[in-house]
């Protein structure tokens, strides 16, 4: 499967005209059972395409919530073949929703790039995000991938000119991913009429579904950019009600999930509501 | 990983795209790509401009207070009894450390870029001193991203900082030392790049930086040179100099990187020894990875997650290296050998004692490998140690390890 699900997956939401509604979840947090239960939900709670983070001691380009996430999860001894595992146990009830892999680069390094692509893609793994392995260090990891048939995701971001975002498309697939602010993850907001030209820009130089992160912390920001954009990433908003069911001693699958839900129904309707409007 | 070879030309490195062999590179997210181009050939420019050369020379010599002397510790030679010992000075120049020596050079760069607010990360408090200084002398405002363990024992550089109008942001992420400081500088830079210039202190980091802290200290090595040829008439048997990120050592050692019979030594510091997981030595204890930008030997785990370094400097408290000596590890060309915290703060003592010359407790670590290196070169033969800062800033430290209350 792996590239051809991702594929499918937003050939079938542009038939339906509606924008992916992409969920990032770290691996291991808060601990390795609560996040299966947490993936596993994802789906029926309203996600398209899952973005799994393998937790990383140094996460440079990460908020906050984010680098808490990672730290909560290697506390409680996450680990790279352990995110395989729980893909793997995800798999054998879901056969359709893409799971990208997303983190830092020392990880796969440790694992070897070839034996990661290999073991990733049987686990059920369809595309990687390496958040600090630009186009310029990719390229053995892109033969890697290419060779397991899983799909590279770049970031394209608001310093990419168009001389860059040539560089940025080359050997890209499934979809780009499109950082809407200069800053790190779930701390600046995005603005819809700021990304609305550079995902229209982005979407001609790769010929790709361009999703939307960084910065999406409400159902109406969500919605303003499914109108604009063919994906809706969210992450820090979701590991933060990890957190705070943790500090308020609730359940953090039903609070991760009541989360997903409310965005989704925002991102599901967008395109409607801005119809009827 | 390719097999490693020596080169036949050690200065013809980083190659294009950033390597010493398999080390180096630009490990960092895209936001940040087009702004390490566009700093790359600036420094191409400025590197290549006899203007920003002479700038920079007038600023060295008559700001900074270059050359630093090479002195001849003539009571340290007699203690160890082998070969004859030199110190090159550079804890005399202003703000007392190697660092002013990049410093001086990024910020004009900077400047050039037309860059209008810098960052910088600091562990001893050393780098982030200097770079408060050079943004005094250039009215830039400057912040300073040290871990909240150092601004709790380095307070008198804080202070300093404070002083030369810098703000000090004291992040208590991770293990809240040099290495999550520089996250968050990462960070910083990845929010702030329309305006923002990084200053890294050590010759590690994506490219350019790792080359270009290089060229900015290679004038330690370049006066040595000179002032052993003009004082003995020949080059020296072998440089020792500490090596936390590497910056004073790859700045004495790569104008002599071409010249075999020069024996280069690095000292990691082994913290509470090599047999503990309690150091700070990632080429003697640690594997290749990419942290912060580059590809390099790093202290981690098997699974690729770093690990806390350990040492009773600061500066040297970092799990990392700078590319290119983990590439002349590999090739063979220089040697790096460990000194634990104890060693070295009977190094620091003996310096003091002997030479009346209080120095860095990272430089310590470099004095306390004269025994063996002196012995190894001999009798009739030449060391010089690069004595990369004072140590003022550590009275308090090793107060504290002697027992003492000051």
């Amino acid at each position: 499967m792996t590239k051809a699900r991702i594929e499918a997956r937003f050939a079938a939401l542009k038939a339906e005209n509606r924008a992916a509604f992409v969920t990032y979840v770290m691996a291991g947090d808060p601990d390795y059972a609560t996040s299966l239960e947490i993936v596993k939900g994802l789906p029926a709670a309203g996600a398209d395409v899952i973005e799994i983070g393998f937790p990383f001691s140094d996460p440079m380009a990460e908020g906050p919530p984010i680098q808490r996430a990672a730290l909560r999860a290697l506390d409680k001894g996450m680990t790279l073949a352990r995110t395989l595992e729980l893909v793997a146990e995800f798999r054998k009830d879901d056969q359709a929703t893409p799971i990208i892999m997303m983190g830092y680069a020392n990880p796969l390094v440790r694992w070897g790039y070839a034996a990661f692509a290999r073991d990733a893609a049987a686990a059920g793994v369809d595309g990687l995000i390496a958040v600090d392995i630009p186009p310029e260090e990719a390229e053995p990891l892109a033969d890697a991938l290419d060779a397991a048939d899983m799909s590279l995701i770049r970031l394209a971001t608001p310093t990419s000119d168009d001389d860059r975002l040539k560089i940025v498309v080359r050997r890209t697939s499934g979809f780009v991913y499109y950082v809407s602010v200069a800053g790190v993850t779930g701390v600046k907001e995005a603005d819809a009429e700021v990304v609305a030209p550079n995902v229209a820009r982005v979407r001609v130089a790769s010929g790709l579904p361009v999703a939307v992160g960084f910065g999406i912390k409400t159902p109406e920001r969500a919605a303003a950019i499914a109108r604009v954009a063919d994906g809706v990433v969210v992450g820090s908003v979701l590991v933060d009600e990890v957190a705070a069911a943790l500090a308020l001693n609730e359940s953090v699958t039903g609070r991760v999930l009541s989360k997903v839900e409310s965005l989704a129904k925002a991102v599901a309707s967008a395109r409607r509501d801005s119809v009827t409007a | 990983m390719t097999l490693p070879v020596p080169p036949n030309d050690y200065a013809a490195y980083p190659d294009a795209s950033g390597r010493f062999g398999d080390y180096g590179g630009r490990y960092v997210p895209e936001t940040l790509m087009p702004l390490v181009h566009e700093l790359e050939a600036a420094y191409r420019a400025a590197k290549a401009d006899p203007a920003f050369q002479a700038e920079l020379s007038g600023f060295l010599k008559h700001y900074v207070g270059r050359p630093s002397p090479l002195y001849f510790a003539e009571r340290l030679t007699d203690h160890f009894g082998g070969a004859k010992i030199y110190l090159k000075r550079e804890e005399l120049n202003h703000t007392g450390s190697h660092k002013i020596n990049n410093c001086m050079g990024q910020i004009l760069l900077a400047r050039r870029m037309g860059k209008t607010r810098i960052i910088a990360e600091t562990g001893a408090g050393q780098h982030g001193v200097a770079s408060a200084t050079v943004c005094a002398r250039f009215g830039l405002p400057c912040i300073v991203y040290m871990g909240a363990v150092d601004v709790e024992r380095q307070k008198p550089n804080v202070f300093r900082m404070n002083l030369l109008g810098a703000q000090v942001e004291a992040v208590t992420s991770g293990s809240a030392t040099l290495k999550d400081a520089m996250n968050e500088a990462l960070r910083d830079w990845v929010t702030n790049v329309h305006d923002t210039y990084y200053m890294i202190g050590t010759a590690a980091g994506m490219h350019p930086y790792p080359e270009m802290v290089r060229d900015f200290q290679s004038v330690i090595g370049k006066e040595t040179r000179e002032q052993i040829l003009e004082i003995e008439g020949r080059l020296p048997d072998a440089v020792v100099a500490c090596v936390g990120g590497g910056s004073n050592a790859i700045g004495i050692f790569h104008p002599f990187l071409n010249d075999e019979g020069v024996r280069l030594y690095g000292v990691e510091a082994a913290g509470e020894g090599m047999d503990t997981d309690r150091h700070a030595a990632a080429i003697n204890g640690g594997q290749p990875g990419v942290l912060h930008g580059n590809m390099t030997y790093l202290l981690q785990n098997p699974e690729g997650q770093i690990t806390e370094a350990h040492s009773i400097s600061a500066g040297l408290d970092y799990p990392g290296i700078g590319p290119e000596h983990s590439w002349l590890h590999d090739v063979g060309r220089a040697r790096y050998l460990t000194a634990t915290d104890a060693e070295s703060l009977d190094a620091f003592k003996l310096c003091a004692e002997l030479e009346g010359i209080l120095p860095a407790i990272e430089s310590a670590h470099a004095l306390a490998r004269l025994p063996e290196v002196a012995k190894e070169v001999g009798k009739g033969g030449i060391v010089v140690l690069n004595l990369s800062g004072r140590g003022d800033k550590d009275v308090a430290t090793v107060a504290t390890h002697l027992g003492r209350s000051i």
